[in-house]
């Protein structure tokens, strides 16, 4: 391409450059820049401005030069932050960029700017004057208000999300373990992560006879206020249907048409524990629930209940009622599976690691030992739960006459 | 010891502390939340009064068995260094307070140079400037360095740190009061002054130093508040003299 056919010629970059180069004389770029020049000695006194700041700022020469300190001329807060960081950052440094600040001009209004200081040396490296650039930045300023009022209303609402989490899921566990003559109940529950989103965990407690007592645990699929609005149907049936129905079978049974009927795409696995302690008799039902295991006074395990399916998902699901009879000194866990799957560089937790806590603590009270479950799972997972974590312990002192 | 102020970390000291290692062991300190410090063990209940970080000073000497232990505190940190004299004793033998303050706001016909709208201030001043601020820019270790500045890609890490940490760091230093503190101090106490400091004022140094009984007052010809990084040379010319003093 020869210079004839370009869209600028030679000969018209070069008049532009002559013109710049007249037009921008070293005191008028001084002058009239684009940004506020001052000049300052190493303690900020003012000692030299140019035009631009005159006219941002409303001040005359006389009012500033020799008279007062740069940083005087900032609001008080940015004052201090003047002195505490940028003052230090500029003599260890040299030069501080981007800081921002208010500066209260003449009629006593505030300029928001940005500010970029050097401090000049001499031979020796001794400090000897300051220069600073300042930048209009009223516009950027409220924008970054507006960045700063969203993120703090970010902040917000994110703590009254953890906060509605963490209240709704406590009503989802009992506030206080029932006291039950001649049994031992005992619970713990670790939310996954932070605890920020509600989890699918449950377990309740209440007695639904004379001297019977109906025990619940569960895990509804899914976390947050989907999750949550089904474990509330789901603790209130078996509540009401504990009242009435005729075995923990049929609890359950209720629990997965009451979820067939109002939430068809969710499901669940629970147990449902009925135990009658005049009879020192222990009816187990799982719906699709890891079952309970027992350690038995003289330290033999065993797993109580059958198998049964998940509760919302088949259109006949099975659930058995399965007898147990209990013996003073059995001690009963219940949990889900945040406990046994609790992992650890690709190893699981499992029902093994989760005998032998039951067999470390079989001295412990039931509230002790569902603590060190959970502890232990969490210590295993490295400290972080990636699912919750719920375990109910129901023991029968040594001692129990049996009624 | 040489404990920094709010603002910056244990550089506040590389022009001073030197000129004391000849003849003392030297130590210096990050407090928490500052310089190169492990910002996890920010405790937000700990660190809410100076005590938090008094604490600290004094869990430094035990863990390095220090006695006869001079404080050398700027800003704040007189103050904290004040805090584990009283909490030390045993370990603690004098104190030098540069630009010291009991109390930063205005109390009666105290004059302490702020009311608490311009600490509010200082609050949206932090806010507007940590924007930038992110968790990738947390401070990194800085070794030794014989230049006399430091290197420009330290710029994003020097004298910043996690803003919220900042925020209340300020609100422990500026609303604190600590001026029924200063009459129990027993040991030798240097104050260090400054001409037309905006963040402790010369009649704060004058009362400081009327309420410590038998301190010295010396008024430097530095101006600001950081004397330490403007006027090195002046500042461990006065420390040294007053150290110096207490051998035997």
């Amino acid at each position: 391409m020869s210079p004839d056919d370009s869209p600028v010629s030679q000969v018209e970059l070069d008049d532009a450059f002559l013109a710049a180069l007249l037009d921008d004389d070293a005191a008028d770029l001084y002058e009239n820049a684009p940004c506020a020049y001052i000049s300052a000695s190493v303690d900020g006194t003012i000692l030299k401005v140019n035009a631009t700041f005159l006219a941002w700022t409303g001040y005359t020469r006389n009012d500033v030069l020799f008279a007062r300190r740069f940083q005087d001329l900032l609001v008080v807060g940015d004052r201090i932050f003047y002195e505490t960081h940028v003052s230090p950052m500029l003599h260890l440094q040299g030069l501080v960029r981007e800081v921002a600040a208010d500066l209260v001009l003449a009629d006593g209004q505030r300029l928001p700017i940005l500010m970029n200081v050097v401090l000049g040396r001499d031979e020796q490296g001794r400090p000897t004057r300051v220069r600073i650039a300042l930048f209009d930045a009223t516009e950027r300023r409220s924008y970054e208000r507006e960045l700063l009022a969203a993120r703090k209303r970010a902040e917000e609402s994110e703590a009254r999300a953890r906060d509605l989490a963490l209240t709704l899921q406590s009503t989802f566990l009992p506030p206080d373990m029932p006291i039950v003559a001649g049994l031992e109940l005992g619970a713990a529950y670790r939310p996954a992560g932070d605890g920020s989103e509600v989890g699918g965990d449950f377990y309740d407690f209440f007695e639904t006879g004379p001297n019977v007592w109906g025990v619940v645990l569960g895990d509804v699929c899914g976390k947050g206020a989907a999750a949550a609005v089904v474990t509330a149907l789901v603790r209130y049936t078996v509540r009401a249907e504990a009242a009435r129905a005729p075995s923990p079978g049929s609890v359950l049974g209720a629990v997965h048409q009451a979820m067939n009927r109002s939430y068809p795409d969710r499901f669940c696995t629970a147990l449902f524990l009925e135990i009658d302690l005049d009879r020192r008799l222990l009816t187990v039902a799982s719906g699709g629930h890891h079952l309970p295991v027992r350690r038995s006074r003289d330290g033999r395990f065993d797993r109580l209940g059958r198998p049964g399916s998940v509760l919302g998902i088949l259109d006949s699901p099975f659930v058995f009622d399965a007898p147990v009879t209990l013996a003073p000194g059995d001690t009963i866990v219940l949990f889900t599976d945040g406990v046994t799957e609790a992992q650890r560089d690709g190893d699981l937790f499992e029902e093994d690691r989760l005998r032998t806590i039951i067999e470390r603590t079989s001295t412990m009270s039931a509230v002790e030992v569902a603590d060190a479950i959970v502890s232990a799972a969490l210590d295993f997972g490295g400290g972080e739960s990636r699912d919750d974590m719920a375990v109910v312990v129901i023991r029968l002192p040594s001692d129990s006459s049996g009624g | 010891m040489f404990v920094h102020g709010f603002g910056c970390d244990q550089h506040m000291w590389r022009f001073v502390a030197p000129a004391f290692a000849d003849r003392y062991r030297i130590v210096l300190l990050d407090l928490v939340g500052a310089g190169g410090s492990d910002l996890t063990a920010y405790d937000p209940d700990r660190y809410a009064q100076l005590e938090g970080y008094a604490t600290d000073v004094i869990e430094v000497m035990e863990a390095l068995d220090l006695d006869d232990v001079v404080i050398v505190g700027h800003s704040v940190s007189a103050m904290i260094g004040v805090l584990a004299a009283l909490g030390a004793p045993d370990r603690v033998s004098a104190l030098a307070l540069v630009a010291p303050s009991p109390r930063y706001i205005d109390d009666g016909e105290y004059i302490g140079g702020f009311s608490e709208a311009d600490i509010l201030g200082l609050l949206d001043s932090l806010d507007s400037n940590y924007l930038g601020w992110s968790q990738a820019m947390a401070p990194v270790i800085v070794g030794n360095d014989d230049r006399p500045e430091l290197g420009a890609e330290l710029t994003a890490s020097f004298c910043r740190t996690d803003p919220e940490i900042q925020k209340r760091f300020a609100r422990a230093t500026f609303l604190s009061d600590h001026r029924r503190l200063l009459p129990e101090i027993s040991v030798p106490t240097l104050i260090l002054q400054c001409v037309d400091d905006p963040i402790a004022p010369t009649q704060v140094g004058e009362y400081v130093h009327a309420q410590i009984a038998g301190s010295r007052l010396v008024r430097l010809r530095a101006t600001g508040h950081c004397p330490n990084l403007s006027a090195p040379t002046e500042t461990a010319a006065a420390i040294a003299a007053f150290v110096d003093d207490l051998r035997p």
